[in-house]
């Protein structure tokens, strides 16, 4: 295929060149093991890791010291919930607050810690794809031990307010983490002034390489490791560190936050047109809040014919998008995320997610709206719920 | 999860799509909720399927289990069409992936209500011949 149009960015990045460059001698060079301090290679490894923690403390305004490397976003969104619920368990906090759209790394170890004496409590978002602090404020209780609600949301971009709900957890004196896999990178965030206590990265989806993240955790707080082992990343997370994949995370880190703004406006001016031209097509739907989203997210319903199916359609012309189309994951379930919006089933398996980047051209959304609508038509016209739709519209 | 490529061609290249404004026989299964609906026509002569035609609301199993599954009762008498089962189906498509299963057991069910609807228009009791026609079990989960 000569054309392919990569809009899955939330699913997952190609690393840059600059991040590929900066890992590139840590492979065959600087091999070294970071815990070997007594000889050149080892120190050159352990330097490579500390700028890399450097670099990303600086990106969220957090001290090198709160910063741990993990081997992705889900064990950094476990190890943030499970290492709070066991440390205060046995100071009666029994009870955690999250949202209903958050990502499967938060949900199942909610579901999780629900078997192991836990309760949680599962907040609604508004039909726009957000989390209100006062519903927050409402389900904060006595026991409290945490609450973990996620920056951006992966499938529909929603931006969640996180300094106010972060504000709603300190009133009350409850820790509060969120998983920021989507939004770091693509939103400046500064965890001081915004009183995050815990916040989950990870590299694949900021153009580093796959199987690498992040846990901030403020100073003061002290969670039990998540993995035993040697005295790795501050005695906290054992296993040796995978230099190259961190290294790539800091520079990656860096890169994301030079000239976010100025990539943003024309990232989101190109989304915009994406959305409006789609929505041109009847019975069409924007899947959350139009402006407090990710610049790069395009969540669209298409009703009357099958996520899966236009998925399908538009990779053979090169167009490479996801869905929450339950046909187009392992379960028959259509998407939480689509379906916590308050839309009908047969709504939420028409979705259409469209994560474009800096890299996506102008041209490139011209070609997608001229090969999507008569995809869109051709599905449509042997689509026997169409036809019910097309019947009630007259 | 692959599709093979009797799936693909199938699916992109579907056989028989349409309706048949004067059908003898027309079934419908599934739901919007579930996300596949099939609709299926069928045209009956002296107890020989002349022609059949599909409507398909689902992912690329859902339409590639239609379409072949149209094929191959095409000029078929009405009793080998009732012996269509979804494993046959599977397996004229090269295989389907594990969790798409359900996919080809509704193809196996749309021909069936079709073929109720038939009898039923010729005062047949449908039941003894056909069976019932319900949803496909991956349908019964709670909403």
């Amino acid at each position: 295929m000569d054309h392919v149009i990569y809009a899955d960015n939330a699913a997952t990045t190609k690393v840059s060149e600059r991040v590929l460059n900066a890992m590139m001698p840590y492979f065959t060079e600087q091999y070294g093991n970071a815990s070997s301090w007594f000889y050149k290679l080892g120190q050159t490894a352990a330097a490579g890791l500390e700028k890399a923690r450097e670099q990303t403390a600086k990106a969220i305004n957090a001290e090198p010291r709160e910063i741990y490397f993990t081997s992705c976003g889900s064990e950094s969104d476990n190890w943030a919930l499970r290492g709070t619920a066991e440390k205060l368990l046995p100071k009666g906090k029994k009870h955690i607050v999250t949202s209903v759209f958050e990502h499967h790394a938060i949900l199942h170890t909610c579901k999780y810690l629900e078997k192991h004496g836990f309760e949680v409590t599962y907040v609604p978002c508004g039909k726009d794809g957000i989390v209100n602090a006062d519903d927050i404020k409402k389900a904060i209780r006595p026991d409290t031990a945490l609450v973990s609600i996620m920056y951006a949301n992966n499938e529909i971009g929603t931006i969640q307010p996180i300094t106010e709900i972060a504000a709603v957890c300190h009133e009350a004196g409850v820790l509060f983490h969120t998983d920021a896999v989507q939004a770091v990178g693509h939103i400046h965030i500064d965890v001081k002034a915004q009183g995050i206590d815990m916040l989950s990265i990870s590299g694949h989806k900021i153009h580093a390489q796959k199987g690498v993240g992040v846990l901030y955790i403020r100073k003061g707080i002290y969670l039990d490791n998540f993995i035993f082992g040697g005295a790795q990343e501050h005695d906290k997370r054992g296993g040796t560190e995978n230099i190259p994949a961190i290294v790539g995370l800091g520079e990656a880190m860096t890169a994301a936050y030079e000239n976010l703004d100025e990539k943003n406006e024309k990232i989101t001016k190109m989304r915009n047109r994406l959305i409006d031209g789609v929505l041109k097509l009847p019975h069409t739907r924007l899947n959350g809040d139009r402006d407090k989203r990710l610049a790069g997210n395009a969540n669209i319903s298409i009703e009357g014919v099958e996520g899966e199916a236009l998925l399908l359609m538009l990779s053979m012309k090169g167009i490479y998008v996801s869905s929450g189309s339950a046909c187009a994951s392992k379960s028959l379930e259509p998407s939480h995320v689509i379906l916590a919006l308050g839309v009908p089933h047969e709504v939420a398996h028409c979705s259409l997610r469209f994560s474009i980047d800096e890299e996506t051209t102008d041209d490139d959304i011209d070609y997608i709206l001229n090969e999507l609508p008569p995809i869109v038509e051709r599905l449509r016209a042997m689509s026997p719920l169409w036809e019910k739709i097309e019947k009630q519209d007259k | 999860m692959v599709y093979s490529e009797k799936v693909m061609d199938h699916f992109t290249n579907p056989r028989n799509v349409g309706e048949i404004p004067d059908a003898d026989g027309v079934g419908e299964v599934g739901n919007a909720k579930c996300g596949d609906i099939m609709k299926m026509y069928l045209k009956i002569d002296n107890d020989v399927i002349t022609d059949v035609k599909f409507k398909t609301f689902g992912c690329g199993a859902a339409v590639a289990t239609s379409s072949i599954a149209t094929e191959m009762i095409k000029g078929k008498p009405v009793e080998e069409a009732l012996k269509l089962t979804n494993k046959a189906v599977v397996e004229a498509l090269d295989g389907l992936p594990a969790v798409k299963l359900h996919c080809s057991v509704l193809a196996e069910q749309a021909i069936k209500s079709a073929l109720s609807d038939y009898y039923k228009k010729n005062g047949i009791d449908p039941i003894p011949l056909v069976g019932e026609v319900g949803d496909c079990e991956a349908c019964h989960h709670d909403l």
